[in-house]
């Protein structure tokens, strides 16, 4: 069991970094570093630069959270880690009855 | 009616509603008390997460700040959603599945160090005090103004509610009224944003309205293009356009986003779910409901300053509306004639400007200056005591467990039962509620300073801790002390120099780097890596038993594989 923890952990890694990634381009490349270049694009009243700023990026973060429970999921299941108790609910009980 | 009585009724209701919460969801056990039983369901959580998080600055500073600052607000608003990205996935669920009570409680077995504990003890209350001091802050203007008592009766009448519900239920029966002030707080929001879209735009979502066009009424044209024009044409800086440096912006937004992933009262919040998969759902909902509004606010915060503009400037003082007379008597808006013409000129040059806007107003009158119904604005007044109040009761039970559990229980007289941990749990949430009301009374200058800066110091001191002892095996008590001991002390440094002792250095040619004092929790963050990092080289790794944890947090469910 103890090389499918390392390979889950390590496919955990990868899911993590990759969104991440994502996460800093959006916030600090699109909307802070090239916030001006894309001012030129524009839709509708919004400069694309100000528009991702201030409402675009909240947006992706939310999606990034969304994708991260629906990738994680799966990797549960197919290391059939099930988390459907209470996890950790043990120790706080062993706590309780040593008390 | 009139607000004050509107404003009674919603107040009246609301504070019912939280105290029979409270009854209902009293606390029997310590599990209770500090993690609501591991019981909550994540939907939920994350309802009383978003309330939790969203605090009087939020809710009525938030988007007054991004109306005077333009583009540059957005490091409030990614700063401040952003770090859910790093709570949910560097932190929540693994500190679920660590399961215990308290964030000190995972940095002092973690780094099995009894020192290292009363460091964390010491960063949490140091952050949740000097934040709880401004919630009680704002819940004191709140009432003043909308209910004509003062600021200390206002500032009781919070500290008694706070005082009762969090004393009663402990974790479990502020979780269950943060579900409901949330509910409270966004519809507070959301229906003055609303009516002043549909009034402005024409169109009901706030969103939408601040990229469309203005009605024939307010003179047409995109709203965002006329607010550009009217700020420059009166001397004030391109709303759409950034002001301060790039650099300065990039290092305020990673502090922001760091210290919300640090800061206790949000992560504990994750230890009351069932399980790991739940911590994950809840910290998505909890980010739902915070882009609610967050949305919003910038919206409101262009709609807010094209409808001041337009309403006052150049228009005679004694013509003035009356809810500018009647903000005028808080001090939060003043006029002052310089050139004796008796119409007010509000301009960009500061020889000239003869209005002074309080940032706080631009929320709290907003309903007010579009000539919203009476209920809308007395609404407003619920929302930012639901705000103010749900985060004052998270911070407070912060507070209450660093001591009862951290402090006696795990630190000094570990043979306590679990009675009397739990009257001591009580006595320090009413020794809190006390203090924190005390200052909120009778504020010093820096309380309100400082509150900005609690992130930089969460990002500096928690943040780097706990995802190196997640994500970083080999990371010793050493290291993990040295780098928070150093992350504290530089960021605090930092602050104190520009701050206190060398106020006239406070601007972008002073700053090292151009990195403003806001921002310097980043550079904090940096050397609280570094130097656990050196540290963690040269001295032994850790036991094989805290390994074995390490290894454990990182799987979720019960078939742990050793």
């Amino acid at each position: 069991m103890s090389g499918n923890a390392d390979t889950y952990w390590k496919s955990n890694l990868k899911i993590v970094s990759a969104l991440l990634s994502v996460w800093f381009f959006i916030s600090f490349g699109c909307g802070i570093l090239f916030v001006d270049y894309l001012d030129q694009f524009r839709f509708g009243g919004f400069k694309l630069g100000f528009w991702i700023a201030q409402q675009g990026a909240i947006l992706v973060f939310v999606a990034l959270i969304y994708i991260y429970i629906y990738l994680m999921d799966k990797l549960d299941d197919k290391y059939n880690l099930e988390s459907t108790k209470k996890d950790g609910a043990d120790l706080i009980n062993q706590k309780g009855a040593s008390e | 009616m009139s607000v004050q009585t509107w404003t009674f009724i919603f107040v009246f209701l609301t504070f019912g509603l939280y105290i029979g919460i409270a009854v209902w969801s009293r606390a029997r056990s310590t599990s209770d008390f500090y993690v609501a039983g591991s019981d909550v369901p994540p939907l939920a959580n994350g309802m009383a997460t978003a309330a939790d998080w969203m605090s009087a600055a939020s809710f009525i500073s938030m988007a007054g700040l991004i109306s005077f600052l333009g583009r540059d607000g957005t490091f409030y608003l990614m700063g401040w959603t952003g770090g859910y990205v790093l709570l949910a996935l560097l932190l929540a669920p693994y500190l679920r599945k660590f399961g215990k009570f308290t964030v000190p409680d995972f940095i002092g077995d973690r780094y099995y160090s009894k020192l290292a504990r009363l460091i964390a003890v010491f960063c949490a209350i140091t952050i949740s005090f000097v934040y709880v001091c401004g919630q009680m802050q704002g819940a004191g203007i709140v009432f003043s103004r909308f209910l004509e008592v003062d600021i200390t009766t206002g500032v009781i009448i919070g500290m008694a509610i706070v005082f009762f519900y969090a004393v009663m239920g402990g974790m479990k029966g502020i979780t269950y009224t943060q579900v409901a002030q949330y509910c409270v707080l966004i519809f507070a929001f959301m229906v003055p944003a609303i009516f002043i879209s549909i009034l402005m735009t024409g169109v009901a979502i706030p969103q939408v309205g601040f990229g469309s066009e203005l009605t024939e009424s307010f003179g047409g044209g995109y709203l965002l293009d006329r607010l550009d024009g009217m700020s420059e044409e009166l001397g004030f800086a391109t709303y759409t356009e950034g002001q301060r440096s790039t650099q300065d912006v990039f290092f305020i937004t990673a502090a922001l986003m760091f210290g919300t992933a640090g800061l206790p009262h949000v992560i504990i919040r994750f230890f009351t779910v069932p399980n790991v998969r739940d911590a994950r759902r809840s910290a998505g909902y909890a980010l739902i409901f915070i882009a609610i509004l967050y949305t919003t606010a910038p919206a409101v915060a262009a709609f807010a300053k094209t409808n001041l503009i337009n309403t006052v400037d150049n228009v005679e003082y004694n013509q003035v509306p009356e809810w500018f007379t009647k903000w005028e008597a808080t001090n939060l808006i003043s006029f002052n004639d310089k050139n004796s013409d008796g119409r007010i000129q509000y301009v960009g040059d500061p020889e000239k400007n003869e209005l002074e806007v309080n940032r706080d107003i631009m929320v709290l009158a907003n309903p007010e200056i579009a000539g919203l119904p009476n209920w809308v604005v007395a609404l407003v007044a619920a929302g930012a005591l639901a705000a103010a109040l749900s985060t004052a009761a998270g911070l407070l039970l912060v507070i209450s467990t660093a001591v009862a559990h951290d402090l006696m229980k795990r630190s000094f007289s570990p043979s306590m039962t679990e009675r009397q941990e739990l009257l001591y749990a009580r006595i320090a949430i009413f020794v809190a509620v006390i203090i924190a009301g005390y200052v909120g009374i009778n504020p010093p200058a820096y309380v309100a300073q400082v509150v900005a800066y609690a992130f930089g110091l969460a990002a500096a001191s928690f943040f780097p801790a706990i995802v190196l002892g997640i994500f970083q095996k080999r990371m010793n008590k050493h290291g993990a002390i040295a780098g928070m001991l150093t992350g504290f002390l530089f960021t605090a440094g930092y602050i104190i120099f520009f701050k206190t002792l060398n106020p006239s250095l406070d601007n972008p040619e002073g700053w090292w780097l151009g990195i403003s004092p806001e921002g310097v929790g980043t550079l904090g963050t940096i050397v609280n890596l570094i130097a656990a990092y050196t540290v963690s080289k040269f001295t032994p790794e850790p036991p094989i038993e805290v390994q074995e944890i390490v290894q454990n947090i990182r799987l979720p469910g019960e078939t742990v594989s050793r």
